[in-house]
């Protein structure tokens, strides 16, 4: 009975929403990375790894700047660098496109790591630098509900919906994007009839650095203004699901992206519902929800997907 | 050159270029690698008590690069010998906990069994919905990661957790503890180094002698050309995940038997995932891996001296990460010392 009020208290509670708009933020922007890279032919696993410098890189240029747009900026430019290193050795030099992401998964976590302590003075994580603020939609005010769901939102969530559209409209409608599904999915025949295979991947690939960056700054400059070690814990792979789930689509990664997100927030209300009474001890198995969700929803739905044809391949003229 | 000599040449040259890319690493932070370099050595081969901590090191990461070799071998990507390594120890743990009536030639292998199908249970998790479903190991093997993860955190406060301070399990019965080869201070050289040199001689074994071990590679070369030739693929991609995550599982059984005698929250550290920088290192090859998993052993024991001189020892995640890198496009390493005879 406690756990069906519980419930109803979590689901009627409007900041629960907000919750998962938050939550779902940071796998929204990395699967519609995932999703410019693949719909290329390149697998992307180092988005985890791209985020987490992302979110330190976002950090540290706040802290220096003393404003988090400009740190955005710098995760960016930084992510830009990390999926290129990725592009060079899977494109270029045809290399195997998952060891690749995971060493630049390892790299990040080994730069972050490394470079904490003679910036920051310290391991573990850093002092908070500020943050980006909410943008506070006045007619929305009005209502109480709204304006504890969506009145009061960090407009980084707002660009992660906005690049939802704008990666359907490059990849459905322009004719860059009927390249970029020719060479993810044929990339002879797109050679063939002159599309250059290398540049439209290496695109694919630039782009989901910097998607991935923006999930990563949201998660430390958008949210919470400060950096932990390895603070991603695992969301790259998350929106890596997400992109499988939503068939390679952006819109199907949003939607699977609002899932999981979901699932998080759903976690994290449970286990703080004055309720449940949840024992501090017992709550790390509330944390293994999102990924119970993840695994099962993959284990069902996958057989439902596909992929492009050439996701993985390397491409040699 | 032969694509022998290569296949050996890579990883060596690998290692050598990123050492010396983190050494111009280590001077942008105004340190001097040579100092660096030498805290390195001197932590990993100083003394009698480093070479006996960089040989208990070494232990789980042959198993763990043993376990992602072998994946490798059948085709396999399995990011997941972290998870499996924590369920293996954890279910060796909660076994041997209890096994105080047995005698130690039982108690021993039965715990190594347990552990080891744990972790192959684990595994068999990701082997079957890749079967089942397609589910990409790469994918649920991250998830399970995480699930242990937590399922860990959980187990060593709740239902095993003792004392205060650290989580922990109890102690695991004298009787499954593995005798050590010798003691240098408080460090206990653990004999699970031997089961790990056998366990990596069976593997070769395995793979190079046997028709199962053929069906696997056949199956790992080149799928479609498998399934013509009659190999049953699902079968197959359940029973390498299996044999992968029991070597994962011994690796955390081997650990808690030689090493901690009991289960703590934050066992793995990075093994499994260093498992991968191995496996690629010693190509695959159990042999290799055997040196890949002692340099790699030696690197990570290495650090903790270097931080002495003012080097942080995640450096070492640096030279892995490039070292990775390296091998993943191994043409730029033969290009760089070829000069661009491979890639025309």
């Amino acid at each position: 009975m406690r756990v069906l009020l519980a419930l109803l208290d979590i689901f009627t509670n409007a900041s629960f929403y907000k919750l998962t708009l938050t939550a779902a933020t940071p796998f929204i922007f990395a699967s519609i990375g995932g999703v410019f890279s693949e719909v290329t032919g390149v697998v992307n696993i180092a988005l985890e790894g791209i985020m987490l410098m992302g979110a330190f890189v976002s950090v540290v240029f706040t802290w220096l700047t003393g404003n988090a747009w400009l740190g955005v900026l710098f995760a960016v430019l930084t992510g830009l660098g990390m999926a290129w290193l990725h592009a060079w050795a899977s494109i270029t030099w045809r290399g195997n496109q998952i060891v690749s992401g995971t060493a630049l998964i390892l790299l990040a976590q080994g730069v972050t790591g490394f470079l904490m302590e003679p910036i920051f003075g310290r391991p573990g994580q850093t002092d908070i630098v500020g943050r980006i603020p909410e943008v506070r939609i006045p007619f929305l005010m009005k209502n109480k509900f709204l304006a504890q769901s969506i009145g009061e939102l960090s407009p980084m969530i707002y660009m992660a919906f906005a690049s939802v559209f704008i990666a359907w409209f490059i990849i459905y409608k322009t004719k860059l994007g009927l390249r970029m599904r020719a060479v993810g999915e044929n990339p002879k025949a797109a050679d063939t009839l002159g599309v250059n295979v290398y540049a439209v991947r290496y695109f694919g690939v630039l782009m989901s650095g910097v998607m991935a960056s923006l999930g990563g700054a949201f998660l430390s400059v958008g949210e919470v203004g400060n950096f932990r070690e390895l603070m991603t814990g695992g969301r790259g792979f998350i929106a890596l699901a997400a992109m499988i789930l939503g068939n390679w689509n952006p819109v199907g990664a949003m939607w699977a992206s609002l899932l999981f997100g979901f699932s998080e927030a759903f976690a994290n209300q449970l286990q703080s519902s004055p309720l449940l009474k949840v024992a501090s001890t017992t709550k790390p198995l509330f944390n293994m929800f999102p990924f119970i969700v993840t695994l099962i929803v993959i284990a069902g739905f996958i057989g439902k997907t596909r992929p492009p044809a050439a996701d993985g391949v390397p491409y040699e003229k | 050159m032969n694509q022998r000599l290569w296949s050996f040449l890579v990883p060596v040259l690998s290692v050598m270029l990123a050492l010396l890319i983190a050494s111009v690493i280590i001077m942008l932070i105004g340190k001097s690698p040579v100092e660096a370099y030498i805290a390195l050595l001197k932590g990993a081969f100083g003394s009698r008590l480093a070479i006996a901590s960089t040989i208990v090191k070494t232990t789980p990461l042959i198993l763990t690069g043993l376990a992602v070799g072998f994946g490798f071998r059948a085709g396999l990507f399995n990011i997941g010998a972290e998870g499996q390594m924590i369920i293996g120890a954890m279910a060796a743990t909660a076994f041997a906990i209890n096994v105080a009536w047995m005698p130690a030639v039982l108690a021993i292998p039965l715990t190594m069994l347990v552990g080891m199908l744990a972790g192959a249970g684990y595994a068999a998790i990701a082997g079957v919905l890749k079967a089942k479903t397609g589910a990409h190991e790469v994918v649920t093997t991250i998830m399970l990661n995480w699930i242990a993860d937590y399922l860990s955190s959980y187990v060593v406060t709740v239902p095993m957790g003792v004392g205060f301070g650290t989580p922990k399990s109890p102690e695991i019965a004298s009787s499954a503890k593995l005798p050590p080869l010798m003691v240098v201070q408080a460090t206990e050289l653990t004999s699970g180094i031997i089961i790990a040199v056998i366990a990596a001689i069976l593997i070769k074994i395995l793979l190079d002698e046997t028709s199962k071990g053929y069906e696997l590679k056949a199956a790992g070369f080149n799928p479609y050309a498998a399934e013509y030739g009659g190999i049953k693929l699902a079968q197959n991609v359940v029973l390498a995940m299996a044999i992968s995550g029991a070597l994962a599982g011994l690796a955390g059984t081997l650990e808690v038997m030689g090493v901690h005698h009991r289960f703590l929250g934050t066992l793995s550290g990075g093994k499994g995932f260093d498992g991968i920088s191995i496996a690629l290192i010693g190509q695959n090859n159990p042999i290799g891996i055997i040196f890949a998993a002692f340099l790699m052993g030696a690197l990570r024991n290495g650090s903790n001296e270097m931080q002495f001189v003012g080097v942080p020892k995640h450096i070492i995640m640096i030279v892995q990460a490039i070292i990775i890198f390296l091998v993943a496009a191994d043409r730029i390493v033969r290009t760089i010392f070829l000069r661009k005879r491979v890639l025309r």
